[in-house]
């Protein structure tokens, strides 16, 4: 009852694609091996307990022991035999799931960092590869190499609809793959132990028909939307001028720092702040005059700004679809 | 010599030391075992607070009972003590309260040896609860994976008292085991060979050599961490050339067999409790002590389960399934050959009897979730979540804590003289038992359905806020035991039945003494003629003569089949051991602010060794040679 009311967009036990689903299957084989040996060897127990407690006298007697040895040689055979099932099946899945590294055309980055996630597609040229955070993209029915690594401390990419988890390490790059075989939102977390805001370290992952993937991939390559109201020119000026351009790049403007999340297309996004807030007007503004207020310990400062700045920039930053 | 007069002249010279003095310098192995348990159940308590907080602050979503940094250093904190100031140390306290009853001698083989573990282990425990009650506890994890505890991602002294608490507690841990080593091969009772001994005592043993082969690992990695922190060494920094993998395979190994350094004594516990409660000598004893052994060595192959995540070859990661597979086949063993021990024994149903129920349904669980992990494929889905949680204490609570809680239960009378009351020892059990499962049975759908460890809250639209909140509950209710326990053993300390020796009708020697034991253990050292000496010993069975009684004598045997060997004067109480851990303090604590506490220390250990290792003039009669 109570396991029904969580989400499916973050759950092993969802799968979306064929590799959580393989593995769905492994752990549906073992948690049913497991089940029975669990109720045989809990029963045998109870059956000592209650013949132990009748016994009018121990038993120690060399027959006993004789008998015994071979119910018990018996019941570790029975186990050996068990886990030989086991150990093969997780041996077939595992080879099953080592195709997912073979050749493929579509390679994805996923840079860590405390406490966002850098998502990069190639393009064909420098000013086309495609710089976003904290939201993954990825085609329907294709399969997608990721290739992972972190700019501070080791965290650990985890879309558990899609497949399982793989560490990212600085100064190694790792790959896994993910294949969407449904359209739909689902979401992943970190999963290594990343510091202050481990928890709140979160990724939308978007699976869309290979049409839409695409019209989403060419929108992003595209530098961004000019300011055009008085207020968006405004709001730009307040960002090149003030610290937001120390941290974050715009495409198509001055503003190129890598530190923070690029914010080219910012909002075009789902969510704010790494999957923790959505992307609306009063989020937006709360997180950039205090991002520590939503996020303690967050490594972006809280900017003190007029209400009218704020309201320019935020105005600025929602243009950037 | 009448018994009277044996009694005086032993009592005379095994006297115990009092007050403040005394508690410095006194060195019985009882004593030091008991306080190492109380200690040890201090810290347990302080860890058991810091799991409520946490499930506190986990009951609903989104939840500000706790901020992340303070969680953070909860969750540090509650690790490190488990492992390294509740578990390792009271599986500790136990052997060295019993074993050398067990195996009928009077002292450990280094009695100074044991009041430096001591004052070791309790400065380092002291240490990490100054850091956390001054708000500068360790926030990194118990694992404390580098480059996040390093000198660039872990500013401050947090990670350097967790070093320091590792090189406190890890000493302590090698001091002892190299003592119950010397004292299980050399210090047994005339007739108990190596295939005589108690299983118990078997543990003790395996344990020990896991220690010492397991502990170095983690204390070199500790002092290569720290060394980064304070003087910029660069073993684990990427950028000039360091490696963060390195970090987690020094820690793993010895992490996974530190699991087995838990719980093989929990296992020798319950071995204990069944032959006890049972009745009758266990099945297939040989058996029993390969597995402990097979264990002991195969807990060396499995540390790589850890990692599947970091991305190794797939041939590599075959081989970690295999051995971690592997592993689950000594322990089914010990399982069969407890059912069978039960099927054909007597059982008297006493609480200690309810933490064999618990062990088994418990354990095997957690056994089989064990499996589980050592699938590559399961392993990378549930890793890091709160499946682990849910697996990790299904084998550490019901692998050692409910053997460890019965075995106690079992033991009381002997420290105690009194018995406890069993309406009260049952129904804590049964509130340990169901609030253990409420609270991490859950853990098990959560993990899968997406809810990674080591998060201070999460979001709503998750779902996962049932769940938790049920946990939370089971939590309390855990709780709730633990303090009908601890009540039950404080009040029946004036309340309860006086005991006698021997009021279970056990087999082994700790119980052929008084309750509790004089301060020179046996008034006749015994000897014995197979592994169940209080069973089948015969009226007329000899006792060993010829030990002086005016002198801390005890009896050195061999190896094997403990023939009697040399007498062993050892030492009376002193100052020095204390001295000794005093000095490497100084060092150890200075030498979290600056290196100069590093020949600081040197100096003063020097120093008080001289005092620990000072001459004293040699008895005017030499010992004649022993047959």
């Amino acid at each position: 009852m109570i396991p029904l009311l969580a989400a499916t967009y973050q759950s092993a036990l969802h799968p979306a694609g064929k590799y959580a689903a393989e593995i769905k299957w492994l752990l549906t084989v073992f948690t049913i091996v497991a089940s029975v040996v669990f109720v045989l060897t809990f029963g045998f127990f109870v059956v000592s307990l209650i013949r132990g407690r009748r016994n009018r006298m121990p038993d120690a007697t060399d027959e006993t022991a004789r008998r015994s040895a071979k119910w018990v040689g018996g019941a570790l055979g029975v186990t050996i035999v068990a886990l030989f099932i086991l150990l093969f099946a997780s041996v077939v899945t595992g080879r099953a799931l080592s195709h997912i590294y073979e050749p493929t055309e579509r390679h994805v980055s996923v840079i860590g960092h405390q406490w966002w996630w850098e998502v990069s597609y190639d393009g064909p040229q420098a000013d086309q590869i495609v710089l976003t955070a904290n939201e993954l993209h990825l085609p329907v029915g294709e399969r997608v190499i990721v290739h992972l690594t972190s700019r501070d401390v080791i965290h650990s990419l985890w879309i558990p609809n899609l497949n399982g988890k793989r560490d990212l390490i600085p100064g190694k790059e790792s790959t896994i793959a993910f294949q969407a075989d449904k359209p739909g939102i689902y979401r992943a977390q970190c999963a290594e132990f990343c510091g202050m805001q481990h928890a709140m370290m979160g990724l939308v992952v978007v699976a869309e028909p290979k049409e839409k993937f695409d019209g989403w991939l060419a929108a992003q390559r595209m530098p961004s939307r000019s300011p055009v109201s008085i207020d968006e020119q405004k709001g730009q000026q307040i960002f090149m001028n003030t610290s937001c351009a120390m941290c974050h790049s715009i495409k198509g403007t001055s503003a190129g720092a890598r530190t923070g999340p690029d914010l080219t297309h910012i909002g075009s996004r789902r969510t704010l702040a790494a999957g923790v807030i959505s992307n609306t007007r009063g989020n937006l503004a709360g997180w950039v005059a205090d991002a520590g207020g939503i996020k303690p310990g967050v490594l972006m400062p809280p900017n003190s700004l007029t209400p009218d700045e704020l309201n320019a920039l935020v105005v600025y930053l929602e243009s950037l679809k | 010599m009448t018994d009277e007069l044996l009694h005086a002249e032993l009592s005379r010279t095994w006297h115990k030391p009092t007050g403040l003095w005394g508690w410095l310098t006194d060195n019985h192995h009882t004593t030091i075992g008991l306080r190492f348990i109380i200690t040890a159940f201090f810290f347990f308590a302080l860890g058991g607070v810091e799991a409520l907080l946490m499930r506190t602050q986990l009951a609903k979503p989104g939840n500000t009972f706790i901020g992340p940094d303070l969680y953070n250093q909860l969750f540090t904190t509650h690790g490190s003590t488990m492992m390294f100031l509740f578990a390792v140390p009271v599986m500790e306290g136990i052997g060295l309260y019993f074993v050398p009853l067990m195996i009928g001698t009077r002292q450990m083989a280094f009695p100074r040896l044991n009041v430096f573990a001591y004052f070791s282990y309790l400065t380092g425990g002291l240490l990490l609860y100054w850091a956390l009650f001054s708000n500068f506890g360790p926030d990194t994890g118990w694992f404390a994976y580098v480059p996040l505890s390093g000198p660039e991602y872990a500013p401050g002294k947090r990670v350097d008292v967790w070093a320091q608490m590792i090189t406190f507690t890890e000493m302590s841990a090698l001091a002892g085991a190299v003592n119950m080593i010397a004292t299980i091969f050399k210090n047994r009772a005339p007739g108990m060979s190596l295939n005589r001994m108690p299983i118990f005592v078997w543990g003790q043993l395996v344990t020990a050599f896991m220690i010492i082969f397991a502990m170095p690992s983690v204390m070199v990695a500790s002092s290569m961490l720290a060394a980064d922190r304070l003087v910029a060494t660069h073993y684990f920094n990427v950028a000039e050339g360091g490696d963060a993998i390195l970090w987690q395979h020094l820690f793993w190994f010895f992490g996974h067999p530190e699991v087995y350094i838990i719980f093989i004594p929990g296992t020798a516990m319950l071995t204990t409790i069944i032959v006890t409660y049972a009745k009758r000598p266990v099945f297939g004893y040989t058996g029993m002590v390969l597995a402990l052994i097979a264990t002991g060595f195969v807990g060396f192959g499995v540390w790589v389960h850890h990692m599947f995540a970091t991305g190794l070859p797939q041939i590599g990661a075959s081989f970690f399934t295999a051995s971690s597979i592997l592993i689950t086949i000594p322990t089914a063993f010990q399982i069969f050959a407890w059912i069978t021990t039960l099927w054909h024994g007597k059982i008297s149903f006493k609480p200690p009897v309810g933490y064999v129920f618990g062990f088994m349904f418990i354990f095997i669980m957690g056994g089989l979730t064990g499996v589980m992990l050592a699938s590559v494929p399961i392993d990378l889905q549930v890793h890091d979540t709160f499946f682990v949680v849910a697996h990790l204490h299904y084998v550490l609570i019901g692998g050692a804590i409910f053997p460890l809680l019965g075995a106690l239960y079992m033991w009381y009378p002997k420290f105690t003289g009194r018995l406890q009351n069993d309406a009260l020892g049952w129904t804590s059990f049964a509130l340990l038992f169901i609030g253990f499962n409420v609270t991490f049975f859950p853990m098990h759908l959560l993990g899968l359905l997406g809810m990674p460890r080591r998060v201070y809250t999460y979001l709503d639209t998750l779902g996962w806020g049932g769940m938790n909140f049920v946990a939370t509950i089971g939590a309390y209710v855990m709780g709730l035991g633990v303090l009908l326990y601890v009540s039950n053993a404080l009040l029946s300390l004036a309340s309860g039945r006086v005991a006698g020796n021997n009021p279970w009708g056990a087999a082994t020697l700790e119980w052929a003494t008084a309750s509790p034991p004089p301060p020179y253990n046996f008034l006749y050292l015994p000897t014995v003629r197979d592994r169940y000496p209080l069973w089948t010993n015969a009226p007329d069975q000899p006792v060993v003569v010829g030990v002086p009684s005016d002198k801390r004598e005890i009896l050195v045997t061999k190896l094997m089949d403990a023939e009697p060997d040399h007498l062993y004067e050892t030492p009376q109480p002193s100052i020095s051991p204390f001295l000794v851990s005093l000095g490497s303090a100084i060092g150890i604590i200075t030498a979290i602010f600056t290196p100069w506490g590093v020949p600081l220390g040197f100096v003063l250990v020097a120093l008080a060794m001289v005092a620990w290792f000072w001459p004293k003039p040699p008895h005017k009669e030499l010992l004649e040679e022993q047959p």
